[in-house]
């Protein structure tokens, strides 16, 4: 008996203290804000969206090559030493590759961070941008070569006729070497 | 204070006078429907340190006109194997239900739809139309989670209607009447007169004192079972069956069942009101009385318990059935019983 | 009501329908795709069958095309409420494989963030398990402490929940200047919640009547079922692997293990489990308060990395203390710089097994109740 009135008791006393927690809360400040109009601040640090930076780039696949979900897509072409325009990177050493291809496939990527690790010339990085959700799976896909498609159509073709003539070098040299052999 | 039913007077007892009498309760309860939505949604949010809608109108007050429009516009869907006709018509039994309910509630002195003289009976006999409904659509949805829940709807809402009953019966027989209006007026004279602390009468209602509160006390927790609220909302515990009952519906017919819950809950915190609070009349004697404070006096008092269903439904986690089923026979019905015997008591010596 | 004995009920005497039931993978209190087949007999369930395997992403395979530091982001998302704590054995397993030893700094800060991700999870496993009961307003109160948490991690590690932190030999990067003041206030704000919780939850008698006596797990069951965690603390076990093998430097650390002492009911049962993850909160607060005060302030945390990660010919087993429970990584190395086999032992997948024979008898409704007592996390269970 003095068990039944104890567990009623107990019932009806621990439901008191709750209401009185819950009330406490009611007129406490609220924690929510009003999302897009104010926003908490995100570290730096914060591993959101990629971004490349073209100028830094050097094009060595190192990014590519670490990334666990392939996600980073990268072309490189060679620089012909007789490039007109003599690029030049950002610290002004000349530039050796020209990198026509850089995607980044954000459906993919698992924000890990490691593809910045490596990164050599600190070409890519992570940027505070969250909010780039968009309504099919190919906008998810970043171009971020800043090369036009004739400029890759140009140094394509640069390239084509250096090796082509490299190759006719080669192979007069070649040919010299061997009619020595001959004679 | 006089009571009449003041469109009887001045139309005179006519087609005109009763259809505005059951317009006026229909309006009201729509009004009350969207303030408790929006309340339900505030205080919800407010206790759990969240904002709540905001961006409806101001400060989101129009967030239930809102949902009322979004529900209105969905899929009206029928589940392919259910019964079509049981789960059509689920939806407005159980509206018509707990509409009928307010019939006999007396909003103030001068307005009550329709004054009869078993006015609380009335309220009961029609409250358990409810189940009805709930088993029907619970069973014709050809879901197991329905099924689950209307069985358990079924089993809690009988169960709670003895102890409800009990308490309800102990005010009779203290008011010696069934009739609401009779029961308020006999209220009236300041709050030491509510039922709530023992009624009007002399020093000698100190006996009976303790056993009204409880009364009262036992009541509100009964119709919160009654109503199917949080601790008590077992037939539709979102993380067990889902919804329960209301799983397959959408669209306007679950807006009814959400809508026949608001106003379950607001019939509930009526007779509570009317019974223990005094119901239309003023706490404080004639200061504040008239016919227009009645209503005034009325609606804050039910709204004050609404809000309390509210506060306890997001405070409480949720009893298992078959705890519910021991609090209500073992624990409500003895007490309530205790409390009827000695209010008959004091009733026969007094 | 104090006590509710298991229904003896003798099922196959009583010739009834029983109703197949289908819970998940698409319901609201699965924690995620499990799926159980339920059978009912009315509300009496006499037995349930788990499905798994909704989550499935072939973490081992995928482990044995990645080099070593390829498959951290996975280990990762094994079990995505305590990464911290997945990332630790996988790097101290490699590191053995390397036999590398790292720095004093960087152990007390792998300590740190271990143990505040550990009271990241139990608040959300407490959080969970109370919304299982019906109750929805203590669920964010911790939700809201867990979120002050995550933004620690976001200011020292870049991700929310999902670190690459730990890496073998070392950390992805030092930890911010006043990083040491804001665990502190952490450790104050959640013992302050804890508080309300209690109150709020824990001691409600609706609370105790609910998980009480429900979902019984004797010792001797837990045992032979090989859980681990607070499903084993909980029946009365006081086996935790930070105090029977101390790894990397929890033997400096002074604290207690709680275990299920049966208060309100039998050792064992829901309320035991859920009031053992409630304790391992206070307990890992005073890991990080001593942890913060012995930390040294200098030290290069990226100092001990190798160049390469290629460990000698050799397999390797190492287990840690998940708050889910033991959680152990199997790697054979073959000399190259990929792993020959990673094996995950999942704490989740465990525990989980014992669900059938811990829930035959009860109710339905004590059947989501026990499934929240477990604290589950599909993606570990899936891989």
């Amino acid at each position: 008996m003095i068990d039944y009135f104890k567990y009623v008791w107990t019932w009806f006393y621990t439901i008191l203290i709750g209401m009185r927690v819950t009330l406490k809360h009611l007129f406490a400040k609220k924690v929510t804000i009003q999302y897009p109009n104010e926003r908490y601040p995100i570290p730096p640090i914060a591993r959101n969206r990629l971004q490349l930076d073209p100028d830094r780039c050097n094009g060595c696949m190192q990014c590519s090559r670490i990334c666990p979900v392939q996600c980073i897509t990268v072309e490189t072409l060679k620089v012909v030493p007789t490039d007109p325009e003599k690029p030049r990177m950002f610290d002004g050493t000349p530039r050796k590759i020209w990198v026509p291809r850089y995607d980044i496939d954000f459906a993919k990527c698992c924000f890990c961070g490691l593809c910045t690790t490596v990164c050599p010339t600190e070409a890519i990085k992570h940027t505070t941008d969250f909010e780039y959700s968009s309504y099919t799976r190919e906008d998810l896909i970043y171009h971020f070569s800043d090369m036009s498609p004739e400029k890759v159509e140009e140094k394509k073709n640069l390239l084509a006729e250096w090796t082509a003539k490299e190759k006719a070098a080669k192979a007069k040299q070649e040919s010299e070497v061997s009619s020595k052999e001959v004679n | 204070m006089e009571t009449f039913n003041v469109f009887d007077v001045l139309l005179g007892n006519n087609f005109l006078s009763a259809l505005i009498s059951v317009v006026l309760p229909l309006v009201f309860l729509v009004i009350y429907a969207l303030i408790a939505i929006l309340g339900e949604l505030k205080i919800s949010a407010w206790i759990q340190e969240r904002l709540g809608p905001m961006r409806t109108g101001p400060y989101g007050i129009l967030q239930p006109l809102a949902e009322v429009i979004k529900l209105i516009q969905k899929e009206d869907i029928v589940p392919a194997g259910a019964n079509k006709l049981l789960f059509n018509l689920a939806p407005y039994i159980i509206f018509a239900g707990s509409f009928a309910g307010f019939a006999v509630i007396p909003f103030t002195a001068a307005f009550v739809p329709a004054e009869i003289n078993i006015g609380l009976f009335y309220v009961f006999a029609v409250g358990a139309f409810a189940v009805i409904g709930i088993v029907m659509g619970g069973w014709a949805s050809n879901n197991k989670y329905s099924l689950l829940g209307a069985m358990r709807s079924a089993s809690q809402m009988i169960s709670y209607e003895i102890p409800g009953a009990l308490v309800i019966l102990s005010a009779a027989v203290l008011a010696n009447t069934l009739d609401m209006q009779k029961i308020t007026s006999l209220q009236e004279g300041g709050f030491w007169n509510w039922f709530l602390f023992g009624g009007p009468g002399g020093f000698s209602k100190i006996w009976i004192l303790p056993f009204t509160l409880l009364l009262s006390l036992i009541y509100m927790i009964a119709s919160l079972a009654e109503t199917n609220r949080t601790p008590f909302d077992i037939p539709e515990g979102e993380s067990e069956l889902v919804a329960g009952y209301h799983t397959e519906y959408s669209g306007m017919k679950f807006a009814m069942f959400f809508f026949a819950e608001y106003s379950n809950m607001f019939i509930v915190a009526a007779i509570l009101s009317i019974v223990f609070l005094g119901g239309w009349t003023s706490p404080f004697g004639s200061f504040m009385s008239g016919y227009w404070w009645g209503i005034f006096w009325f609606v804050s008092k039910a709204m004050f318990i609404v809000f309390i269903q509210i506060w306890l439904r997001w405070t409480l986690p949720r009893v298992r059935v078959d705890q519910l089923m021991y609090l209500g026979w073992k624990i409500l019905l003895p007490f309530a019983l205790v409390c009827f015997v000695i209010i008959s008591l004091y009733r026969i010596i007094y | 009501m104090t006590t509710r004995k298991i229904l003896d009920i003798d099922f196959s005497r009583i010739d009834t329908d029983r109703m197949r039931l289908n819970v998940g993978p698409q319901h609201p209190s699965t924690h995620g795709v499990l799926r159980l087949e339920v059978e009912l007999d009315g509300e009496v369930v006499t037995n349930v069958i788990p499905h798994i395997g909704y989550l499935h992403r072939c973490f081992e395979k995928i482990a044995e095309n990645m080099n070593y530091q390829q498959v951290i982001p996975y280990v990762d998302r094994m079990d995505y409420i305590s990464s911290m704590n997945n990332e630790l054995p996988y790097v101290i397993a490699v590191e053995k494989l390397l036999g590398l030893k790292v720095p004093e700094k960087v152990e007390y800060i792998r300590v740190i963030m271990a143990e505040l991700n550990r009271i990241a999870n139990h608040q959300i496993a407490i959080a969970t398990f109370g919304l299982d009961a019906g109750a929805f307003t203590p669920f964010l109160y911790l939700f809201r402490d867990r979120e002050y948490i995550l933004w620690i991690f976001e200011k020292a590690t870049g991700g929310r929940l999902l670190f690459n932190y730990f890496w073998v030999g070392g950390l992805a990067n030092d930890v911010y200047p006043t990083f040491k003041e804001d665990v502190l206030n952490i450790v104050k704000q959640v013992r302050k919640t804890n508080k309300d919780i209690e109150e709020l939850l824990i001691y409600n008698k609706i609370f105790i009547d609910r998980t009480a006596n429900i979902g019984v797990l004797p010792a001797d069951v837990a045992i032979n079922y090989g859980c681990s965690g607070p499903m084993l603390r909980g029946s009365g076990v006081p086996f935790d692997l930070r105090k029977a093998e101390p790894y990397s430097i929890y033997d400096r650390f002074d604290f207690e293990i709680p275990v299920g002492k049966g208060e309100v009911g039998t050792v064992g049962d829901c309320w035991d489990r859920n009031i053992v993850r409630m304790r391992e909160i206070e307990q890992s607060c005073r890991i990080i308060e001593q942890a913060i005060a012995q930390m040294p302030d200098t030290g290069d945390v990226q100092s001990a990395i190798p160049k390469k990660v290629r460990p000698p010919k050799g397999e390797v087993y190492f287990r840690c203390e998940n708050p889910k429970g033991e959680l152990g990584f199997y790697i054979i190395s073959d000399g190259k710089d990929k792993p020959y086999r990673v094996k995950g032992r999942a704490p989740s997948f465990v525990n989980l097994s014992v669900l059938p024979e811990i829930s035959r008898g009860y109710l339905f409704a004590d059947l989501i109740v026990i499934l929240g007592s477990i604290d589950i996390v599909l993606g570990e269970i899936d891989r």
